[in-house]
């Protein structure tokens, strides 16, 4: 039973990294119809950029530790993390959006900005693996016969609270209405006064901040970084986002913890390297059964 | 006259929308008829019905005493019936001619082995389905633009690849949706003579969507009208153009 | 009733396969004297290699418009499946241990070792067949993407073959070959092979039944309804294209005598889409042309290392940007390169007029 419930604890925090990064590629995806797969690799860009900006401010500015650093580390991340999404939409998306070339060449765009991020980190930053500084004194907490560590509480409450954020400017907000809107119809809109290009940059730039998030935590959590990290997480989070629905963002957040419990328990009964074949197994199958996921809705073409 | 289409108490539903109710149709062999109703009654839909594009949830559609439900688009296609479109949908990267080539898909003489070893029976069978396409286009007059890209082509003479197309196919029955559609006044006179000469010519029932009426009135000796997922009336030409119930629902259209 | 006008591509076609076979001799005979070297050798061979993926690629992404990223998944399959074959009929090994044949037998039997990795591809080609029937765009794209992934993970996981360690010894069959009559075997089989997939691929295509494949690409409606089964012609496409990579798989593995899953993850499957996209979709001559340049490029590029994975997803997106459709569209290089002539004649005529003038 401890062992269930311990599991069921790590399938959370496994699962807050998934649900946080699935979280952003549904943005793009209810938006733009967009899977950006790039999306893996600007989480791994942010987990560059936030230990730079440790190294960077720890260098110049001594006494500024625990909490302060945090703080500042996540503001400064976000918003770099933010800028190069956002770069990214305006030199390599827009111009074929505005073409309206066919949507497949968006995608390959995409993947290939991918492997720029990726080899580019590799060929400029050399193949020496960094090791994300200490932000926080972890303490372990003793609940029965569960082990918690106060990080990994930290995770799972923060993807939980981005998610109520996030839930809260797409549901309440007008920014919100105008995303849904897009997705909706993409003609119309601008003649309802709604600045399309400007919701679908702000689009980019909360969900490449929703990557950094993923990023610092995930660097505090894993703190070994290589430039190919993004690429394989960044499939499963995709992977968790499409199992969920991919147009509904309780679908992917849901999707993200659903992968986490099925890939810790498969880590707790198979051997560690089947991990990965499983969860694509489980992707192609619901993608062959029910490709809309979980939650998603179905959409039906008119002939 | 045998019963060429049998239509029986069809109902279809898109998950909670009801398309159609109970529509009945029977079409004769060598009839021309229409099918009429405001825009979104359900007409097409009933095309696409016919031509498997769905399973209807309820009734039956029969071919000949064979019944349609649930089978392949392509089978019925490959069973006698031929379709067009409101828009055209040539395949524009292909020639005219290979347009017309690929109806006989079904029944191409040869497999997959033929052709990768370019066996006698594929050769000949290629030469089979070329000269018949060929007649048909020879017959059709549109010989000369064999081998142009139908989007290089005047929009009139695409509505006659498209129709050749569909009557490549050598169907018993040619669903037109909209044949007239886009079409100028003078152009329509023109599509009048056209479909009559196809009837004329081949051994072939046409039932045709159409909202100009003076190509219903003009061309069907039979007419049903739907609105709403309903048959409203249904009749000859004259019965139709005094219907009242007919004539309240296309209030705004097209004198007739 | 006139006679059917007959596009007379014959005397062409002779002379292609002609000038074809008679290129192969050359460069056999070339590298048999050592005029050719090793490394010279091994480029072309790669060059060939790169034909047939890229052409084999082109069948599902050009002619079918479907959007197929793991194409190197299946050449995979055909990698390992001729290698551990080739290693248990030929040589000494790990796996079940003495050779079955005399090294000799190569000689013979090689082909058939090539072919069943073919067909052992053509079958993994099924894994995105099938989810075709219902999924297209993006959601395929995917279902390729994982299965990529599936195949490599899943060679990760079988220790006999190697695992992530890899699998070697495939040399040995070439070694065996040259036992017999001392010739570059492996350059003469990668070159047959090609000849031999892209004369397929040009009479599959130049069929009508393979018309039905390129009319799912336009409109998978209007296929149906003019009585082309649409599944049976993604179920063709898709083997006839997995096979032909999984053909190239086994020319690489014996080419290279090494293998490791690593060497056929997404990476190498974004070769073969760029090689597709700059070719032209549906363009055979397109997609044989440019896999020519593109391994000469990566030649070109390897001094630079990893930045050659910069530079080129770079040129992908770049392609994307101002010229998806490619070098020559999805047409054939005999009709493009005449109405280019055509163009540069009548554009100088113009610019003679206007200086008479």
């Amino acid at each position: 039973m401890a062992f269930f419930l311990q599991n069921v604890f790590n399938a959370l925090q496994w699962g807050s990294f998934y649900s946080i990064i699935a979280l952003g590629y549904c943005l793009v995806y209810g938006v733009l119809r967009l899977i950006n797969f790039a999306h893996g690799d600007i989480f791994m860009t942010s987990c560059y950029i936030a230990f730079f900006v440790i190294t960077g401010i720890t260098a110049h500015f001594t006494g500024i530790s625990g909490p302060a650093l945090f703080a500042i580390t996540l503001v400064c991340t976000m918003a770099l993390t933010a800028l190069l999404g956002v770069l990214i939409e305006r030199i390599a998306y827009r111009p074929l959006r505005r073409k309206g070339v066919n949507r497949l060449y968006v995608v390959i765009t995409a993947l290939m900005v991918g492997f720029i991020l990726e080899n580019g980190n590799l060929a400029f930053l050399g193949a020496s693996s960094r090791r994300f500084p200490n932000l926080l004194e972890k303490s372990i907490i003793n609940i029965g016969p569960i082990v918690l560590t106060n990080l990994k509480v930290i995770v799972i409450i923060s993807a939980f609270v981005v998610f109520g954020i996030l839930q809260f400017i797409v549901k309440k907000t007008v920014f919100g209405m105008s995303m849904r809107a897009i997705s909706y119809d993409k003609f119309a809109i601008p003649l309802m006064g709604i600045p399309v290009n400007s919701v679908i940059t702000f689009t980019f730039a909360i969900g490449s901040a929703l990557a950094a998030v993923a990023g610092i935590l995930f660097g505090m959590s894993y703190p070994v970084l290589d430039p190919y990290m993004g690429m394989i997480i960044g499939w499963k989070a995709f992977i968790a986002a499409v199992v969920g629905g991919i147009g509904e963002i309780s679908g992917a957040f849901l999707g993200g913890f659903m992968l986490g419990f099925i890939e810790i328990f498969v880590i707790a009964i198979f051997p560690s390297s089947y991990k990965d074949l499983i969860s694509f197994l489980i992707l192609m199958i619901i993608l062959t059964i029910k490709p809309t996921g979980f939650f998603g809705v179905a959409k039906s073409t008119k002939i | 006259m045998g019963s060429l289409l049998k239509i029986d108490h069809l109902t279809h539903r898109f998950g909670g929308l009801q398309a159609l109710t109970d529509i009945n149709i029977d079409l004769k062999e060598h009839q021309i008829a229409g099918l009429i109703g405001p825009n979104g009654a359900g007409k097409t839909t009933v095309f696409n019905l016919v031509s498997g594009f769905y399973i209807p949830t309820e009734g039956d559609i029969s071919l000949n005493g064979t019944r349609l439900n649930g089978m392949k688009s392509h089978e019925i296609a490959a069973r006698g019936i031929g379709r067009t479109f409101q828009n055209i949908r040539l395949w524009n990267e292909m020639t005219v001619m290979e347009n017309i080539c690929i109806s006989q898909h079904y029944h191409l003489g040869y497999g997959i082995k033929d052709a990768f070893l370019q066996t006698k029976k594929y050769k000949k069978a290629e030469e089979k389905i070329k000269d018949e396409a060929w007649a048909l286009l020879e017959k059709f007059n549109l010989s000369e633009h064999a081998d142009e890209f139908p989007d290089n082509l005047p929009y009139g003479i695409q509505r006659r690849v498209e129709i050749a197309r569909a009557l490549s196919l050598k169907p018993k029955l040619l669903l037109l949706d909209e044949p007239a559609a886009g079409l100028s006044t003078s152009d329509v006179v023109g599509l009048i003579d056209y479909i009559t000469w196809i009837h004329d010519n081949f051994d072939i029932t046409i039932w045709m969507i159409e909202h100009q009426m003076q190509v219903i009135m003009t061309l069907c000796d039979q007419i049903q009208v739907i609105d709403f997922g309903k048959e409203i009336a249904s009749g000859s030409p004259a019965d139709i153009k005094s219907n009242p119930a007919v004539i309240k629902a296309y209030l705004g259209d097209e004198t007739i | 009733m006139s006679i059917r006008p007959r596009k007379n591509t014959k005397k062409r076609d002779a002379i292609l396969m002609a000038s074809s076979i008679a290129l192969i001799l050359i460069l056999v005979l070339l590298a048999q004297l050592h005029i050719l070297n090793n490394y010279m050798q091994s480029v072309l061979m790669f060059v060939c290699v790169n034909m047939i993926m890229s052409s084999s690629l082109n069948i599902v992404n050009g002619y079918m418009g479907e959007f197929s990223c793991g194409h190197a998944g299946f050449m995979a399959v055909g990698a390992y499946v001729s290698s551990v074959l080739s290693l248990i009929l030929f040589t000494d090994n790990k796996i079940t241990g003495a050779a079955l044949f005399p090294p000799e037998s190569a000689l013979v039997l090689f082909p058939f070792v090539i072919i069943a990795g073919g067909i052992a591809a053509a079958f993994a080609g099924l894994m995105v067949a099938i989810p075709s029937f219902k999924t297209r765009d993006d959601y395929l794209a995917i279902i390729t993407i994982a299965t990529n992934y599936i195949i490599t993970t899943a060679i990760n996981n079988i220790e006999k073959i190697g695992a992530s360690r890899g699998l070697m010894g495939m040399k040995n069959t070439m070694y065996g070959m040259q036992k017999v009559i001392n010739l570059p075997w492996m350059l003469i089989w990668v070159l047959l092979f090609t000849l031999l997939s892209v004369l397929l691929i040009k009479f599959l295509m130049g069929s009508t039944l393979g018309k039905g494949i390129t009319a799912i690409r336009y409109d998978e409606i209007s296929a149906e309804i003019m009585s082309v089964n649409t599944n049976r012609m993604k179920i063709i496409a898709f083997m006839f294209s997995s096979g032909l990579a999984g053909i190239a798989g086994g020319l690489f593995a014996h080419i290279m005598g090494f293998i490791n899953p690593a060497s056929f993850n997404i990476l190498k499957s974004t070769e073969s889409l760029v090689m597709v996209y700059l070719g032209g979709m549906g363009s055979l001559s397109g997609s044989l042309i440019s896999a020519v340049f593109f391994t000469f490029l990566l030649e070109l590029l390897r001094p630079l290392q990893i930045f050659k994975w910069v530079i080129i997803p770079l040129l992908l997106i770049l392609i994307m940007q101002f010229r998806p459709s490619g070098l020559f569209g999805n047409r054939e290089i005999f009709e493009v390169v005449p109405e280019v002539i055509k163009k540069i004649k009548s554009r100088s005529a113009k610019k003679k007029k206007s200086e008479a003038a």
